[in-house]
Formats: structure tokens, C-alpha cells, sequence
């Protein structure tokens, strides 16, 4: 090798003017095809205090377990429509909120399906490098068995998976604690 | 079977750590229980392509966005976009966002008593070219001051968001200048170990750039991780 990744450095408190340009927090169109779902929750940190200069950047497949990206090769319908990115802020309350389809199943490294999944990175100021996470859904019997479920210790895996709201269909509550006993799980997967 | 060519793992030194007590934000920020290891699968060696995405030609120039020209010292900023193998990462979306010449942010929530630049508003992007180029034109940032302790400054910097190819390549970072002599003092410059992981995030002052009687040129290339050796049986 004989270079180095260059080094992380954190997202201020300004990033929304460069980042900010492109907010995408509603990745769904007319022709997308898949179950609608608006996901929404909390930022808090270490004192429970909300943080309202954070943004998460998701990635997901199509309703058909296929990425919008030249390296997934299976034989799966691209959705035109669906590009799969999303970026969403936190707003003064520290709460955010997006709408997207849920992904169908992707491959894992065993030849086996995960979960439907969503990919998540947490940028904020006071992160000197982004949080990675995941958002799994609930009343998923894939989730019993999904080998990135199956790393995390089974009383800390409820934090990536999302809730459902009583009473209220095609909505779900995802929230981001950043530290402490309750904190969500997050990746180690290399930057 | 499709393979999963995973992404290389940084040196750890040659990253920060989440808590670095120091910069007075990480402390209730970061995680407190250890991370968990996460093998790249397809979900994680893919990630959002910007290539098609059309760009208005102004966004690179952060001097042409307005009526007038912002006050400052003209540069221009360039460098390449490469992977730890140096191979270029082509068409891939870089961001950046930055103070004006007082070092004032045009932003709802920067308090710093500066001026702020009626024609400046510090945010621009691109796509590299077919060889991992790319050019900002834009003015030098000042200094400013934050709350992190008692006489606290910001050297001088320049915000960077990169995409790369995938979700595992994604980074952001900080561009700072050669001879800001702030920068032994930024918590923020200084929370990564390894010193020249952090010389790296200084750009150099070029000539090649220099355009005569009109900006001084810095290069800032960019290095995001590279491919594994080994593909993964998926
Ligand atoms: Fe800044």
C-alpha cells in the first residue's frame, strides 16, 4: 500500500451550509415500488439532550434487494425510481425524519440473505468521524437470524431495530442515543 | 457466486478517536461502549453514485455566485481524488463549505461579531474529472473563534465531503493551510495520533496553479480506502 486514507475530521457546527444543499429526506416517488415508510426519532447525547446540528446520511436497497450501484450484480429489478441515498438533518428539537420504501433482502457473506436493512452514518459537530449504524424493522422473522443482528449482544440489538407507533400504520420510531446505558449500537466498518 | 472485494481498514493511529477530551463537543458525543466489528457485505460496498447528477458550473466557483465578487484573497483550490492504491476515484461528488475572509459563516447559529459577505456564501461542490481531479475557486477563509476554551481560534480550514465509490469510503474532513500558526493549538487538527496522518490535511502552496495576477493556488489531494486483496465468497 503506498497510501493512507486521509484522516477524519468532524462536520463543525456549520456543515448545513455545504451539506445542507442537499437534503434528501423524502426518497420516494410516485412509480417507486415497495411498502412506504416514514421513519422518525430522537438525537440525543450523553445527558439526554437533544442534538440539533446532526445529520444521517442513509443507503438502502430497492424493494427488490437490489442496489442503484454497478458492483451489485444479482439478477433483481433496478427501480428507476429509487436511487436508495438519503441525507436528513436534525432539526432544533434534534428530531429527524425521512420516508423511504422497505428494502428487500440483500445478500451477506455466506450466501444467505440479512434482513431488510438500512445503512446509516451520523455526522455531527462533536463527531471527529461519522457513527455507522443500522436500521432493521420490526415484526422481521429474518432479523433472528441476520449474521450483523447476531454480532451485537442480544440486549443492546433493540437499538437498531425500529419501533412500531401504536395506532398508526406506515410509520416507525428509529431514535440515536449517542452514548450511555441505553446507547445505540454502533459499527466499526473501517472510516 | 458474486464476490464482496471488501474495503481496507485504516491504520488506527492515522484516524481520530471518537472521545478526544480535548475538543470539548466529543465528550457527551461519543460512544462509550466499544464498536462493533462489521464485515463489509453488499450493503456497505456499494453506496449513492453522483456521476449523472447535473452540476451548474457556478458551484465550483465560489467567487461567481453572487452579483459581486466576495472580498478576500482570491485561491484556488485543486488536488486528486485517489484510493490507498492511488487509483483515481473518478465522478465522485465532493462538497465543500467554508468562513469567509473574516471568518464568519453564513449560518443561523455562528455567532462570531465578524462580518458576514453579502456576495459570498461559502458552499460549493463537484465531480471529479476521469483522472480524480478536482478544482474549487474560492477566497482564503479566516481564522475564527469558538467556545472550546478560553482564547480559542479555528486555523484557517476548508470543509471537505467525499462520496468515493461506496458507503465504506465515505469521509469527511478539514483542508488547512501551510504556515497557519494556529494549528499546534486546534484540538480538532491535533486529535489524530499519527503527525503525519495530520501533515496530510495541510495543503501546499503551488505555483503550477498560481494563476499570475489573480490567485494563489493550493493542491489538496485526497486519499479514501482502498479495495482488500481478497475477495469474499457472497
Ligand atoms: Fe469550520
Amino acid at each position: 500500500m503506498s497510501r493512507q486514507a486521509t484522516t477524519s475530521q468532524t462536520v463543525g457546527p456549520f456543515f448545513s451550509i455545504g451539506m445542507g444543499t442537499a437534503i434528501h429526506d423524502n426518497l420516494v416517488s410516485a412509480g417507486t415500488s415497495g411498502e412506504r415508510v416514514t421513519i422518525e426519532g430522537h438525537l440525543l447525547d450523553g445527558d439526554g439532550i437533544s442534538v440539533p446540528d446532526a445529520i444521517l446520511e442513509i443507503w438502502q436497497a430497492n424493494s427488490h434487494g437490489k442496489y442503484a450501484h454497478p458492483e451489485d450484480q444479482q439478477d433483481k429489478p433496478v427501480d428507476p425510481s429509487f436511487s436508495g441515498y438519503g441525507r436528513i438533518p436534525t432539526d432544533d428539537q434534534g428530531k429527524f425524519r425521512f420516508t423511504t420504501i422497505k428494502p428487500g433482502p440483500v445478500p451477506d457473506l455466506d450466501g444467505k440473505f440479512q434482513a431488510p436493512h438500512i445503512v446509516a452514518s451520523v455526522f455531527a459537530r462533536g463527531l471527529l468521524r461519522r457513527l455507522v449504524t443500522r436500521i432493521y424493522f420490526p415484526d422481521e422473522p429474518a432479523n433472528a437470524t441476520d449474521f450483523v443482528l447476531n454480532l451485537v449482544e442480544a440486549s443492546r440489538r433493540e437499538t437498531l431495530i425500529a419501533k412500531k407507533i401504536a395506532g398508526v400504520s406506515g410509520k416507525l420510531e428509529w431514535n440515536v442515543i449517542l452514548q450511555g446505558p441505553n446507547e445505540t449500537v454502533f459499527f466499526d466498518c473501517g472510516l | 457466486m458474486a464476490k464482496t472485494v471488501t474495503y481496507r481498514r485504516p491504520n488506527p493511529d492515522t484516524q481520530p478517536p471518537y472521545l478526544h477530551p480535548a475538543y470539548v463537543s466529543s465528550l457527551k458525543r461519543a460512544p462509550s461502549k466499544s464498536l462493533v466489528y462489521l464485515p463489509h457485505t453488499l450493503s456497505e460496498v456499494t453506496g449513492p453514485t453522483f456521476a449523472n447528477e447535473p452540476m451548474d458550473v457556478k458551484a465550483c466557483d465560489l467567487t461567481r455566485q453572487h452579483s459581486g465578487e466576495p472580498l478576500g484573497e482570491r485561491i484556488i483550490v485543486s488536488g486528486r481524488v485517489l484510493d490507498e492504491e492511488g487509483r483515481p476515484l473518478r465522478h465522485s461528488l465532493i462538497e465543500v463549505w467554508q468562513a469567509n475572509a473574516a471568518g464568519r459563516y453564513l449560518h443561523k447559529r455562528d455567532q462570531h461579531d465578524a462580518p458576514l459577505d453579502p456576495n459570498f456564501t461559502g458552499c460549493g461542490h463537484t465531480l471529479t474529472d476521469a483522472e480524480g481531479r478536482y478544482r474549487f475557486v474560492t477566497i482564503r477563509p479566516g481564522a475564527y473563534p469558538w467556545g472550546n476554551h478560553h482564547n480559542a481560534w479555528r486555523p484557517a480550514h476548508i470543509h471537505f465531503s467525499l462520496f468515493g465509490a461506496a458507503f465504506a469510503s465515505r469521509l469527511v474532513t478539514q483542508m488547512y493551510f501551510p504556515g497557519d500558526p494556529l494549528l499546534p493549538f486546534d484540538p480538532i487538527f491535533n486529535c489524530t495520533a499519527d503527525e503525519s496522518a495530520r501533515k496530510r490535511l495541510i495543503s501546499l502552496f503551488d505555483w503550477e496553479t498560481t494563476i499570475p495576477s489573480q490567485a494563489l493556488g493550493f493542491k489538496f489531494d485526497i486519499v479514501l480506502a482502498g479495495r482488500d486483496a481478497t475477495p469474499m465468497e457472497t
